[in-house]
């Protein structure tokens, strides 16, 4: 599997970007918002300050008078210490001020206009008036003009933009911080839906019928899809098995019967010896194949466990009533200890599970051995120990020994295919139990097989 | 070491670059110090008031040499104005030396000692103020005889009117026309006194003599030749007054109102000791925001409050200060000035 970068990850990396570009945006504002704030609270000063000064503008003896008063300077210095620059002209001549000062924009009289200019070396917000005043001839038109460095109003701006920054990052951080919420959040139900599947039993594969949001339906319908194909593929195989080994055990026992027939009849040693060989391998065939349809009839039933009410003593003691024939033709003895357990679950299966492995037992004892069966409950579990005196199971896991098709290491003399253990382990792990192998522990080797299932 | 009156004009070339113009230097004196640096101070304070500072001064940097010129405030104005070159400029006329500073004339200087200063005792680390020196009335005790000693300018007109054979000719005060600091506290009273018209038609009346400088006009009232002297340094008349225990002198504060100068410095944009000139700054400043009186010969920055008549703060350093100092309405205050004080 090729990991790519997780979609929480990217979907915070995106929304991060989307703050943080927010961010500079809301900066970039701010700080355009402060400059002409700060801008329209100087020119409103100046634009008070000749205002005031043409207030004062008059006509005497034919000429234009005016002065300058202290409150027009005054107010200038009340916002910031800005340097203060004025100049008054009618018409051409300069009537006062610094005569350097750049010319105003032109205007309409009576009316504020506001300029931008660079004067002895530094910027200047500049604010001019032009009132008509009628002097000698005929009227003339004077400028007052007063302009100011912008030092207090950039001052301003350049704070009110730093904590405009310090809000964007702070801005930033919790959108991260949120971004990386709402990432999690948003994935839950997908985390959720990974959960539930890998929480699954092996072969669990009903569908996932938990609610999920409209965005992850079509991938949990393929997924069940998927799982139902699976199961019907898996069930057919089954079916194929169980037909096939079902088909093969009757001709099996047409032979077999016609081989003792030939037995009895036969004359000759080699003849008889021959005989048995065929006899003893259609015995082993008909027993796998009674295992492969007991394997395929556990998956089948596994599917949709039925919960009866059993007593497991019950159950022991009718598959040792039917084991024992076999057991007793090699003089095996079947000891049967029991106590009432009460289970819950399917009595075919469980059956089939004991026989299983009373059958492994009966089939590794030597002759004139005793196999016990013991039923003991403990806590909430109900224990079947089977015992036998046999060569034991060796030392390998449990796992390794109820794969299917495997058998243990020390079973190279015996006929056998591997299913047995398989199939008791598949039928306790489907009633929430578990099969436990070990040693037997009276010092006589041996195996010592307990199927666990819980009280009911 | 008083030039005062007597004081003739010393023309003094001063060469800068290829332009050459000359001050009218009141006093000067050069300090010397141990190493090959010169720090040029230009001022209005007088050389035996500043002498104990470039001591203090030269007692921190000796290596620096300090010469000190004393010109009027319209006259160290007028030099700045004309890029004379001074590593240092002192003036108790606010109003000229913020247009300087507005104008371009000095340069920033920010240090520790600056930025302590209060709000009002600097602006745009341009311009300094290092003291806080009210305006005062020094009467003379023996031309008041009889009469009761006046606590406001209401007070002053009705004695001055009342009994104008005593005050005839012995009413003195600054010739606004050529002092800067007479004009600063001129504008002022103008601007925040309605009586200051009305005593100075009182004054118009009784011949008034008129004076360059504070320190005439307290000589004067010493000795005798004036009865009142109005709108006098009230830091050089505590000195005076201090010196001298004959009883002859005396101090008013008017009470309805009173104004207080700031004596301030700035660094000239010609400046280049800028080092020794900070130095000098900083020990200034430091000296303004002292808590003890001390021995100090001018004020400091904190004394004011308590020892002021009247809730008035200093004179506000700002470019309000520019509005007297244009020709227009200088031209207009004057006029109406000497309608007022030349009646005869």
């Amino acid at each position: 599997m090729i990991e790519t970068r997780s979609i929480g990850k990217r979907l915070t990396l995106l929304l991060a970007g989307v703050a943080a570009l927010l961010s500079v945006l809301s900066w970039g504002m701010v700080t355009g918002l402060a400059r002409e704030g700060a801008q329209r609270t100087q020119d409103n000063v100046l634009a008070a300050s000749v205002t005031t000064i043409a207030e004062t503008l008059r006509s005497e003896q034919g000429e234009v008078r005016l002065e300058l008063p202290y409150a027009a300077f005054a107010m200038l210095g009340a916002i910031s210490e800005d340097r203060v620059f004025y100049r008054v002209t009618a018409g051409d001549e300069i009537l006062t001020g610094y005569d350097d000062l750049p010319a105003a924009s032109p205007a309409r009289p009576g009316q504020v206009v506001f300029d931008i200019a660079d004067y002895r070396g530094v910027a200047i917000r500049m604010a001019s008036i032009a009132r008509l005043v009628l002097a000698g001839e005929g009227p003339v038109l004077v400028t007052v003009t007063v302009g100011q460095t912008r030092d207090g109003a950039g001052a301003i701006a350049a704070e009110l933009s730093w904590l405009a920054a310090i809000l964007a990052v702070v801005f930033f951080l919790v959108a991260v911080a949120l971004s990386a919420l709402v990432a999690r959040t948003s994935l839950r139900p997908l985390n959720e839906i990974a959960a539930a599947m890998s929480r699954r039993g092996p072969s669990d594969l009903r569908p996932l019928s938990r609610p999920a949001p409209a965005d992850l339906a079509p991938l949990l319908s393929a997924l069940n899809r998927l799982m139902d194909r699976l199961r019907q593929s898996i069930r057919r195989s089954e079916d194929f098995i169980a037909e096939a080994a079902h088909r093969v055990r009757t001709p099996l026992a047409t032979v077999r019967a016609q081989a003792e027939i030939a037995l009895r009849s036969a004359k000759g040693d080699t003849e008889k010896e021959r005989l048995r060989r065929i006899i003893r391998a259609v015995d082993e065939s008909s027993r796998s194949a009674g295992q492969l349809l007991d394997h395929a009839t556990v998956a089948y039933r596994t599917e949709d466990l039925a919960h009866d009410p059993l007593d497991l003593a019950d159950l022991a003691a009718r598959t040792v009533a039917a084991m024992e024939p076999t057991a007793s033709m090699r003089d095996i003895l079947l000891k049967l200890e029991t106590e009432p357990a009460r289970i819950a679950g399917d009595a075919i299966l469980i059956e089939n599970a004991i026989r299983n492995v009373l059958d492994n037992a009966i089939k590794y004892s030597p002759e004139e051995t005793t196999v016990s069966l013991r039923i003991t409950s403990a806590g909430d579990e109900a224990r079947l120990t089977v015992r036998d005196q046999g060569p034991g199971l060796g030392d390998e896991p449990v796992e390794a020994l109820t794969e299917r098709f495997r058998r243990g290491q020390n079973t190279e003399s015996i006929v056998g295919s591997g299913l047995g253990l398989t199939i008791a382990a598949d039928v306790l792990r489907a009633h929430g139990g578990r099969l436990e192998l070990g040693g037997n522990k009276n010092g006589r080797g041996g195996a010592c097989v307990s199927l666990v299932l819980p009280l009911a | 070491m008083r030039i005062l009156g007597l004081a003739l004009g010393v023309i003094c070339g001063i060469v800068q670059g290829a332009a050459a113009f000359a001050i009218e230097i009141e006093d000067h004196r050069h300090y010397a110090g141990t190493g090959e640096r010169v720090l040029r101070i230009v001022s209005t304070t007088d050389l035996n008031v500043f002498e104990p500072y470039v001591t203090a001064f030269q007692g921190l940097r000796p290596d620096v040499s300090v010469d000190y010129t004393v010109v009027s405030s319209s006259e160290l104005h007028r030099a700045m104005r004309a890029g004379a070159e001074f590593d240092l400029a002192m003036s108790s006329a606010m109003d000229l030396q913020f247009q300087l500073a507005n104008d371009g004339f000095s340069r920033p200087y920010r240090s520790a000692a600056t930025e302590a200063l209060p709000d009002w005792a600097r602006w745009r680390d341009l311009i300094f103020a290092f003291t806080t020196e009210p305006a005062v009335v020094v009467i003379n005790s023996a031309r008041f005889e009889g009469l009761e000693l006046p606590a406001t300018r209401q007070e002053l007109i009705a004695v001055l009117r009342d009994n104008p054979e005593r005050f005839s000719g012995a009413v003195g005060t600054y010739d606004v026309r050529d002092s800067g600091l007479g004009y600063l506290f001129a504008t002022q009273e103008d601007r925040s006194s309605d009586a200051y018209w009305r005593l100075n038609e009182v004054m118009g009346r009784l011949g008034p003599r008129l004076y360059c400088c504070s320190s005439q006009m307290i000589d004067d009232v010493a000795q005798g030749r004036l009865a009142v002297a109005y709108n006098v340094l009230g830091s050089y008349a505590d000195d005076r007054l201090a010196e001298d225990r004959s009883g002859r002198m005396q101090i008013l504060r008017m009470q309805d109102f009173s104004n207080v100068m700031l004596r301030t410095v700035i660094v000239p944009a010609t400046a280049e000791e800028i080092d020794a000139a900070g130095a000098m700054i900083d020990m200034l400043a430091g000296l303004g925001l002292r808590s003890q009186a001390g021995d100090w010969p001018l004020p400091a920055l904190s004394q004011t409050g308590p020892r002021e008549s009247s809730g008035f703060g200093p004179i506000r350093l700002g470019p309000g200060l520019m509005a007297y100092l244009d020709p227009l309405n200088r031209r207009a205050f004057l006029s109406e000035w000497e309608n007022a004080m030349e009646q005869r």
